[in-house]
């Protein structure tokens, strides 16, 4: 195969190799953007919630390390996610969070909260074991269940960051105005959140600049969150920079729900080749993916049938794995469970969905063999 | 007593208050609602109550309070603050308060588990829409085996989720928790609510899951002895509650290691909306007011000494002309 000079892409301008050199962050160093990392968060779900202490810990030194600035830890669905429906925690997760806090040098904690899921008493257990952001996070249309969790989070000091879920789902005007929402609550940055890995480039840009000509003439910040289902989460977040994001969130070795968050190590790497100061060492985030989280992966988040539905559906990606164990529960196909809950439109917290959809595929299914044998 | 009715208020013409005033004119003999009050002059609510011949007012429950003759029972569809104002003072003037609202300043009620031996308390509280379509579940599982802890997960609507419950989502959480321990029966409870923006607007689903002891996770008899419990409950919700169902069998999964050794069941329900003036998917709502009419029906004949007038959904399509269903809400 040839490649033909007009194949070659030419994104902005080119950078010299000088030029990146001279921008190359160290740890610690001048930004221009902040790198947020959801292992210890997203990661969760792909570890079924079974984060150790000591995983923990060894993840949360890594990228203190590197330079990252903030580092959210939490069960997957945020706090107070431990349960039936959403798995339950191996170690309590404020635990978790006490121990990322003790070992924490410059980086500071964030925790997850979903209202109607966590209340403000999660919140305070969370403030008072030493987290320092609160991310709260809401459908992407119902930001106004969301006003009492940032007053309470300002007013116990914390930063405040709001988490526009399946971001997918709403038109950038109606997700501005959620944005605004969350602002006039008390939020610091509003995050345009991909979790279905469903918004592909403009899809993702628009977004984001919507709300940034929104609230960013309060001075508040936006975000971008991205998943890898189809395989976008790096070049969204790029867009969403060039867009005005100024918060962008990743996860090393893309550890998280459906096919992973944008890894945290290939964001630095790619920011920093584009002359984008993210504060983070590169040398270092690439040692914490390669050497600190690989080795206890037990499966890397992978783009295959299902999570690629999952992307092509707009499903609420930490629903693979609850799919996958409903299939093999009912013995139906997982994709097909995923596609079933696009269809139907379920929103991030419906994991209980899942076994209804499997049963009546699995009677649907059942129907179907008889109808094969020529029972009508 | 030679009286046979009772005169009824409700405070708070939303949503909430407008069904309740509907249900308590079709389904109960002794309870006439007689006043609505509310605090905004333009509301809806308080003109629809008085084409339907009630006294209404926006000048709030001072006024309420204010007439020659008080009412005998009073339903509070407003929020939990102003409830927790308002009750001293209907305590003060002897009226019966059945509190839709999170105040649970009385006791917890919810009809087919606790109502008997809450017939002489003055003021009752409905507990939350989940709580109403949950706890009879978790009590249905807790009467036949030990629960040491259950969880449920409403969905509802984004359509039937009004102002008081956005605002107030923790409410809703703590107190359908605290119910699901209290009234459910569960040693420890959780309770999680989502809202749902889809359209058409899905409708109401609760699913409740309860922790049991390995052996009920395994078929055999004490699975069937609480299947059994489970189906008697929701007929025994549906006489109320027409539109409370199954979604399918309850699931049980035997016992892990993640769940403490214990095994688990799981229970599908599906709450369509009864349509007195909500639309069916707002099952939410449906089943609140009508655990509260029922409640103030029961409540009422109790103190009458008469026996309850209730009519369930049955007797009421027996004898429906078609000409008293009332226009429909939009939400």
């Amino acid at each position: 195969m040839t490649i033909r000079p007009e194949d070659v892409p030419v994104v902005g301008r080119e950078v010299t190799e000088t030029e990146v050199r001279d921008h190359a962050s160290s740890a610690g160093g001048p930004t221009d953007l902040r790198i947020t990392d959801s292992t210890l968060r997203d990661g969760s779900h792909a570890m079924s919630h079974q984060f150790t202490e000591a995983q923990v810990r060894g993840v949360v030194s890594a990228l203190d390390r590197a330079g990252v600035q903030v580092i959210e830890v939490s069960h997957g669905d945020g706090l107070g996610g431990s349960s039936f429906n959403y798995g339950f925690s191996l170690v309590d997760e404020f635990d978790l969070i006490g121990a990322a806090v003790e070992e924490a040098t410059q980086a500071r904690i964030a925790i997850l909260m979903l209202p109607g899921l966590a209340t403000v008493k999660h919140l305070k257990r969370a403030h008072a074991v030493g987290a320092s952001v609160a991310r709260i996070a809401t459908h992407c249309t119902e930001a106004d269940v969301s006003v009492q969790h940032f007053g309470e989070a300002r007013a116990l000091g914390m930063e405040t960051v709001g988490f526009l879920m399946l971001a997918h789902r709403a038109s950038p005007e109606v997700l501005a105005a959620n944005a605004r929402t969350m602002v006039d609550a008390g939020a610091q940055c509003v995050y345009v959140v991909d979790s279905a890995g469903a918004l592909v480039l403009a899809g993702a840009q628009e977004r984001v600049r919507a709300v940034v000509d929104e609230i960013g003439r309060d001075g508040a910040q936006v975000g971008f969150h991205g998943h890898q289902n189809l395989s976008m989460g790096v070049a969204n977040s790029v867009l969403a920079y060039q867009a005005g994001a100024k918060q962008i969130d990743g996860a090393l070795c893309a550890l998280g729900a459906g096919a992973g968050n944008s890894p945290t190590e290939v964001l630095a790497a790619t920011f920093e080749r584009m002359g984008i100061r993210t504060g983070v060492d590169l040398g270092e985030v690439l040692s914490a993916a390669e050497e600190v989280v690989r080795p206890f992966i037990p499966r890397l988040p992978w783009m295959d049938r299902s999570s690629i539905t999952q992307g092509y559906a707009g499903v609420y990606s930490s629903f693979l794995l609850h799919a996958e164990r409903a299939a093999e529960r009912y013995a139906v196909p997982a994709h097909a469970i995923l596609q079933r809950v696009g269809e139907h439109g379920y929103v991030g917290g419906q994991e209980d969905m899942i076994i209804d959809i499997a049963l009546q595929l699995a009677e649907e299914q059942s129907l179907g063999d008889l109808a094969a044998v020529g029972v009508r | 007593m030679t009286r046979t009715k009772a005169s009824a208020a409700i405070v708070g013409p939303g949503n909430i208050g407008t069904d309740l005033m509907f249900k308590l004119i079709r389904r109960s003999e002794i309870i006439e609602p007689r006043y609505m009050v509310g605090v905004d002059p333009t509301s809806d609510g308080l003109a629809r109550a008085k084409r339907l011949g009630l006294e209404t007012s926006a000048d709030g429950v001072d006024w309420l309070l204010a007439r020659d003759e008080l009412p005998d029972i009073v339903f509070e569809a407003t929020s939990a603050k102003a409830h927790q104002a308002n009750a001293p003072r209907y305590a003060e003037a002897g009226i019966l308060a059945v509190d839709l609202t999170p105040a649970a300043i009385g006791p917890y009620l919810c009809p087919p588990v606790n109502l008997s031996f809450n017939l002489d308390a003055a003021n009752v509280n409905m507990i939350t829409c989940g709580g109403q379509a949950t706890v009879p579940m978790v009590h249905a599982v807790s009467a036949v085996v030990p629960v040491p802890y259950a969880e449920i997960v409403a969905s509802v609507s984004s359509r039937s989720a009004g102002p008081g419950t956005r605002a107030n989502i923790d409410e809703f959480t703590e107190t359908t928790a605290a119910a699901v321990e209290e009234i459910g029966g569960a040693r420890r409870g959780k309770a999680i609510i989502i809202l749902n923006p889809v359209e058409p607007p899905l409708m109401m689903r609760n699913s409740v899951f309860c922790a049991v002891p390995a052996e009920a996770g395994e078929p055999g008899a004490l699975q069937d002895q609480i299947l059994e419990s489970i189906h008697a409950m929701v007929e025994t919700v549906q006489e109320y509650v027409a539109g409370y169902r199954l979604r399918s069998d309850p699931q049980f999964d035997p016992a892990r290691s993640g769940w403490g050794g214990q095994a688990r069941v799981f229970i599908p329900i599906e709450v369509k909306g009864g349509g007195d003036y909500l639309p069916d998917y707002a099952g939410n709502l449906d089943i609140i007011t009508a655990a509260a009419a029922r409640v103030g029906d029961l409540l009422v004949a109790h103190r009458l000494g008469t026996e309850t007038s209730w009519k369930s959904a049955a007797d009421l399509d027996a004898s429906a002309t078609g000409d008293n269903r009332p226009e429909k809400a939009g939400v």
